[in-house]
């Protein structure tokens, strides 16, 4: 029978008996007794289960920090993995992020110390300097209730862009290590089967044969159905080991990402190309998430705030939706058709989104609103492809999020705005055509009513920030800004 | 007792000691209970809890639960061998619901199995028949129907009515701070362990192991002594560990009771958040009589709390809210009311400051009322009714403020940080910003320490010393990463004068020492200092007779010192002397004791000296909101805390640091919100949101109040520090109060409950902005 196999913390285990839907943290706690890695909530929130995951790129090892408990234990086949066991060096010495924080006074009850302690070592691991912003993204998966983050902020700047130690020897030797392995097909315990297709051929048989299966991305969202409500389906197929769907193609009129791509890899080029994008990723999940959790997922699950969907909609992106029959792109209002409910029928998966690149004069704006800055799903997502001639709205296509139940356009609100003056009393009654096109519920989240006047402000928010530059300049128009 | 000065030893009391389990920590090799490696045949249990807000238990069949693989018992109230009740104030509060399930996530009933996967699928197979009743949900209902837990508390002195009918001015409000919950991130956990003859060895996430160990005895039906619960750390627990532990202790017992099996319960996060009570909320009224000073005349308020299902620890949480609905200002007349109220919801419980805050919360909406009435600055008002010294200096409650040193605290603060130029800034930023808009606010802090119930305030200590001169040390106090052990560690060095890495210090264990208080009300290095200290200086007196003999000099020319002992220039190393003590047959072990001197309470008029000592502090603090959405950033806060002659000023300044931050997501981020049904929506950190790295303020500053001894004998002149800087977080509410005052001038009162989210703060904006619009022109 065929074994998953990884390296963990330098030694391989080759497991042949764990059950497919076993999380990581599970494993690591109860099989392999590695204890340092703590489970705080089981729904990859609160960051005490980081551990680093390690894949070859190119031949080099990358090390990410990810939440074991969202993922399963196939999801490390081919993989090195690290945990807070590992940091430390054979010799016992501590690693520059765990001395930084025993010298910072950065634990108190220390509880999340081995969560942080991991992030803090992907992120000086990845060589990034020593930037506030970089510092609270990167620590943004990590909750603590004691010490108030100051003296675990002043460690994590004081490693950045540090010397590497023997982590660094840990990830050649891994990198050589998982270079020889050969793949396998899949990994079955009883009736549960989890399924590694390696071309997309292989995978558009499988979900063809087993339409009950569930694909799996990164497993973010339904690693916590896994974790928390403990349902599976029997038949779980992996997207990541499909070379197509990793890929990432920038074309003169759109960049298409395949649908294993991570927020992480697309980030860059979301930075590039569609900064507002990007900064609405960043602030979704956390890093531990976004280097598991992938853009097609999202939009698989459908959900009705789903931080990207508005932004695909504002995008006018169009979905790949491949089968056994071929590959044929499908528009968003095409493909979202209800509350977590998507036009792919049996034997269909998504192969790829593709984002139209904005046109002069475009311009793409994305607004979340969520009671906490990182790491929160939003009350309100607001999204904005708008072009503007001589003060007029030559064309809008406006998006929300969290607005119903499904992210939709606010066509009331594009036919109410486009071919106006681009001026704040064109939004005078913007409240109306927004109540026109949702009708929001209240939740945990916020009211209908906060919802519906939030979304409204979004509008006037974008207006002045596209319209009235010169305010800007004055003060700045977001708390981010300050 | 003995005024020790600093010393040579590494690590002595004032030392910036590290935790002693830091590189546990970093390293993940401290251990959790989760952490230790189970016995064979211990069993996992799940519980099952009422999806009804108020339900009638028609009957419980266990039959498909107990049929399912590895299922070993199911245990409902029916049970429990002994009495079904853990209440820690009042009688009749079930650990397992019995006939009626009071809340959405009461737990009903338990199941235990060889698995915890199989625990909790079973679990879900015990099928419960409910016959719902009527429930109430919201404070106002309760109130309507006068539903309380406990009776109504009444702290009166003056002449309310006549100050307020006489005042020149009054003005009447009310407002709301939302609960809590404590998101230790080690959630409840309990170990059950049946010995021989009946004897059961509980291990527990508790900062209470003696009340664990009287409600597992309780439900067991044993005698105390045939109960031993232990506690080596927890995984914090902010007062959520306090009586909350024994629900999950007491239902492990039991299903160990039953199977004859060891019995481990965690409960996963949602059940953690669902089942176990948070911090109360509260509504606040008032009525206030002033002048045009600002002078305090009158205040009638009333402090009504939603306590909950059951009473647990409401009635003293109450008492202190309203023994702190003071803060440092001197009233006159006043009468404060307190009602707990019974809802069909969570019990809430204790939580760092355990209505402190809340009464706090209170007295400076009342302020800051008057003050924008007065069109004043709110530091100004504060000032004019700050208690003096030798004269208005009375509390509510009939105790004499013996130690103020506010207004000292309050100049170091403003001095320090130029108030009046700071303001300037922020009200140069605020004419010229459109949407972003910030607010600048102060919070004085004063804080009483001792648990409220005199008998509360007791300890033990039990330390050895070994013959190679290493030190055991063991008191009641639990470590829950507050840096008790370390401090207390370093008490015992100081008064041994060895290095601190000579003391270890054990786990907590009833079975050590015995009847011990809940390590709460910031009490653990006052109480258990002074136990330990106690006991080290028996020891040491002991030892320095042997020395005197050995030396042949009288016992008071024997001087402990760096790690040494000393008959003039004579000496033997610590460990020669513990050597030489047991051959000469002299004990090295010691039991410790203290009491809080001075204090008393009287419950039926609600007034005397419950605090030994008041810890003090200030706040100020900048935040900036986006008027379009409510959206907030905290941008400087700058502390200032008292600590007394701090024992630990590593620890200490963590103290301060986590504890606002704490207080700050109380009173912006973490909203705790039940649907129409009574089910709490908010359940786990995908939903509560607790401050992240990025919501601290970006400047963050934290001073210990330097040269303030504690005018009281506490240990080494310390103050306690684990509650009194929560409250300092008040400042960020303020702030974004006179944020949202600033868009009316500063002329109107804005209308912002806590948690002050983002939808609250917009509602404040529109709020404002509309009054603002509709004030007649020449008011504007």
């Amino acid at each position: 029978m065929a074994a998953i196999r990884f390296l963990l913390n330098g030694q391989w285990c080759s497991e042949d008996s764990v059950p497919p839907t076993m999380t990581v943290l599970d494993y690591l706690r109860t099989v392999r007794r590695l204890t340092g890695t703590k489970e705080g909530c089981a729904e990859g929130d609160c960051g005490a289960c980081t551990i680093m995951v390690g894949r070859r790129e190119e031949g080099r090892l990358r090390y990410d920090a990810v939440n074991s408990c969202l993922m399963l234990v196939p999801q490390l086949e081919a993989t090195a993995v690290v945990t807070v066991e590992g940091l430390t060096a054979p010799d016992g010495a501590l690693h520059p992020v765990q001395h930084a924080l025993l010298e910072a006074d950065a634990t108190q009850c220390g509880f999340c110390t081995p969560g942080f302690a991991m992030a803090m070592a992907a992120f000086q691991h990845g060589g990034e300097p020593a930037r506030d912003e970089l510092i609270h993204e990167a620590l943004a998966g990590n909750l603590c209730r004691c010490t108030g983050y100051r003296p675990i902020v002043d460690a994590c700047r004081g490693v950045a862009g540090g010397a590497l130690d023997h982590l660094a020897e840990r990830a050649r030797a891994d990198a050589a290590g998982l270079a020889g392995l050969s793949p396998i097909a899949e990994y079955r315990q009883g009736e549960q089967c989890f399924y590694f297709p390696h071309t997309l051929p292989e995978l558009a048989r499988l979900v063809k044969q087993h339409p009950e299966a569930q694909l799996w991305a990164g497993g973010t969202d339904l690693g916590l159905v896994v974790a928390k409500e403990r349902r599976w389906s029997p038949a779980l197929i992996a997207t990541s080991f499909v070379p197509e769907l990793k890929r990432i193609t920038v074309g003169p009129d759109w960049i298409e990402f395949g649908a294993a791509v991570t927020y992480s890899e697309a980030l860059p080029y979301f930075d590039v190309s569609f900064p507002a994008l990007g900064a609405v990723v960043r602030r979704l999940g956390s890093r531990q998430i976004r280097n598991l959790g992938t853009m097609a997922g999202n939009l698989a699950t459908a959900s009705p705030i789903g931080d990207t969907i508005p932004c695909l909609f504002a995008l006018d992106a169009a979905v790949v939706v491949r089968s056994i029959a071929g590959a044929r792109p499908r528009t968003m209002e095409k493909f979202i058709t209800g509350y977590r409910r998507t036009s792919l029928a049996p034997g269909e998966f998504i192969e790829s989104i593709r984002l139209p690149r904005l046109v002069q004069p475009q311009q793409f704006h994305a607004f979340k609103l969520s009671k906490r800055f990182d790491q929160d799903i939003a009350a309100v997502t607001a999204a904005f492809r708008i072009a503007l001639a001589d003060g007029v709205v030559q064309s809008l296509r406006a998006a929300f999020g969290g607005m119903g139940p499904t992210a939709k356009r606010a066509t009331a609100v594009e036919e109410a705005i486009i071919g106006q003056p681009w001026t704040a009393s064109t939004l005078a009654g913007i409240d109306q055509a927004l109540a026109r096109d949702f009708a929001p519920m209240d939740d945990h989240r916020g009211s209908a009513a906060y919802r519906l006047r939030a979304a409204a402000n979004l509008l006037r928010r974008l207006q002045i920030e596209t319209a009235r530059p010169d305010l800007a300049g004055v003060a700045p128009l977001r708390l981010e800004a300050l | 007792m003995s005024e020790l000065t600093p010393s040579a030893v590494k690590g002595g009391a004032h030392s910036p000691a590290r935790h002693d389990s830091a590189a546990g920590h970093v390293t993940g090799r401290a251990l959790f209970l989760d952490d230790v490696a189970n016995a064979p045949g211990t069993l996992h249990a799940a519980l099952v809890l009422s999806p009804h807000a108020h339900a009638r238990i028609r009957r419980i069949d266990a039959g498909r639960a107990l049929a399912a693989p590895g299922v070993a018992a199911v245990v409902t109230a029916e049970d429990v061998p002994g009495r079904n009740d853990i209440g820690p104030i009042l009688k009749g509060e079930p650990a397992l619901a019995a006939g009626v399930a009071e809340y959405v996530g009461h737990p009903v009933a338990a199941v235990a199995a060889d698995t915890l996967e199989r625990a909790l699928a079973a679990a879900a197979l015990v099928d419960v028949e409910y016959e719902p009743l009527p429930a109430i949900l919201r404070l106002e209902e309760a109130i309507a129907a006068g539903a309380l837990v406990s009776p109504a508390q009444v702290i009166e002195r003056g002449e309310v009515a006549i100050a307020l009918g006489y005042a020149p001015m009054r003005l009447a409000g009310d407002v709301r701070c939302g609960g809590q919950d404590h998101f230790y991130l080690e959630g409840q956990i309990a170990l059950a362990v049946p010995g021989e003859d009946r004897d059961i060895a509980v291990t527990s996430s508790t900062q209470h192991p003696t009340e664990v160990q009287h409600g597992v005895a309780r439900l067991l039906g044993l005698p105390l002594n045939a109960v031993t619960v232990e506690v080596r750390r927890m995984g914090g627990a902010f007062g959520g560990k306090e009586s909350q532990a024994t629900i999950v202790a007491g239902i492990a017992a039991l299903l160990a009771w039953k199977t004859h099996r060891p019995v481990k319960l965690r409960l996963r996060r949602d059940d953690d958040m669902r089942a176990t009570g948070k911090r109360h909320p509260f509504l606040i009224r008032y009525d206030v009589g002033f002048d045009e000073d600002g002078s305090l005349l009158g205040l009638d308020m009333t402090l009504v709390a939603n306590a909950g299902n059951v009473a647990d620890l409401s009635p003293a949480v109450l008492t202190r809210a309203l023994c702190h609905a003071d803060n440092c200002y001197y009233l006159p007349n006043v009468r404060l009311r307190g009602l707990a109220c019974k809802t069909n919801t969570v019990s809430n419980t204790a939580f760092r400051g355990f209505g402190g805050p809340q009464g706090m919360f209170a007295i400076e909406a009342v302020v800051e009322a008057v003050a924008r009435h007065l069109r004043v600055p709110t530091e100004l008002v504060r000032r004019r009714n700050f208690y003096g010294i030798g004269r208005n200096d009375m509390t509510p409650y009939g105790m004499t403020v013996e130690d103020n040193i506010i207004e000292r605290v309050v100049e170091e603060l403003e001095g320090g940080v130029d108030l009046p130029r700071w303001r300037a800034e922020v009200e140069t930023f605020n004419r010229t910003s459109a949407v972003i808009k910030k607010g600048l606010a102060t919070m004085p802090v004063k804080f009483g320490i001792s648990f409220n119930l005199p008998t509360l305030n007791q300890a033990g200590a039990l330390v050895h010393v070994y013959t190679d001169g290493s030190v055991h040390l063991n008191h009641g106090g639990t470590e829950m990463g507050q840096g008790l052990f370390v401090k207390v560690a370093q008490v015992v060095a100081e008064a041994f004068q060895i290095d601190l890495e000579h003391v270890r210090v054990s786990a907590t264990s009833t079975g050590k020492v015995p009847n011990t208080s809940a390590t709460a009300a910031s009490s653990g290095s006052d109480l258990n200092g002074m136990a330990a200290l106690n006991a080290a200086e028996q020891i040491r007196g002991r030892m320095a007779q042997v020395a005197a003999a050995h030396f042949a000099v009288p016992a008071t020319e024997i001087v402990f010192s760096d790690n040494r002992v000393f008959a003039g220039n004579k000496s033997l190393s610590f460990a020669e002397l513990a050597e030489l003590c047991w051959r000469r047959r002299v004990s090295l072990s010691a039991t410790g004791y203290y009491r809080t001197p001075k204090i008393n309470w009287d419950f039926k008029t609600n007034t005397g000296r419950p605090f030994y000592y008041f810890s003090y502090g200030a706040a100020a603090c900048e935040v900036a909101i986006d008027t379009l959405t409510g959206e907030l950033r905290v941008l400087r806060a700058e502390l200032v805390q008292d600590c007394g002659r701090s024992l630990n000023p590593a620890i200490d300044k963590g103290q301060v640091e986590g504890a606002f931050v704490q207080g700050m997501g109380w009173l912006t981020t973490e909203e705790l919100w039940w649907d129409e049904d009574g089910r709490l929506r908010t359940h786990g950190p995908s939903t509560y949101k607790i401050p992240g790295s990025r919501d601290v303020p970006r400047v963050f500053n934290t001073r210990l109040l330097a040269d303030a001894p504690n005018r009281e004998q506490t240990i080494f002149r310390s103050k306690a520090i684990g509650e009194p800087p929560l409250m300092l977080a008040i400042a960020v509410w303020l702030a974004i109060r006179d944020a949202v005052a600033s868009l009316a001038d500063h002329r109107l009162l804005p209308k912002l409950d806590a948690p002050a989210t983002p939808e609250r703060i917009l509602a404040a904006v529109d709020d404002i902005q509309a009054r603002f619009a509709a004030l007649p022109a020449e008011a504007r």
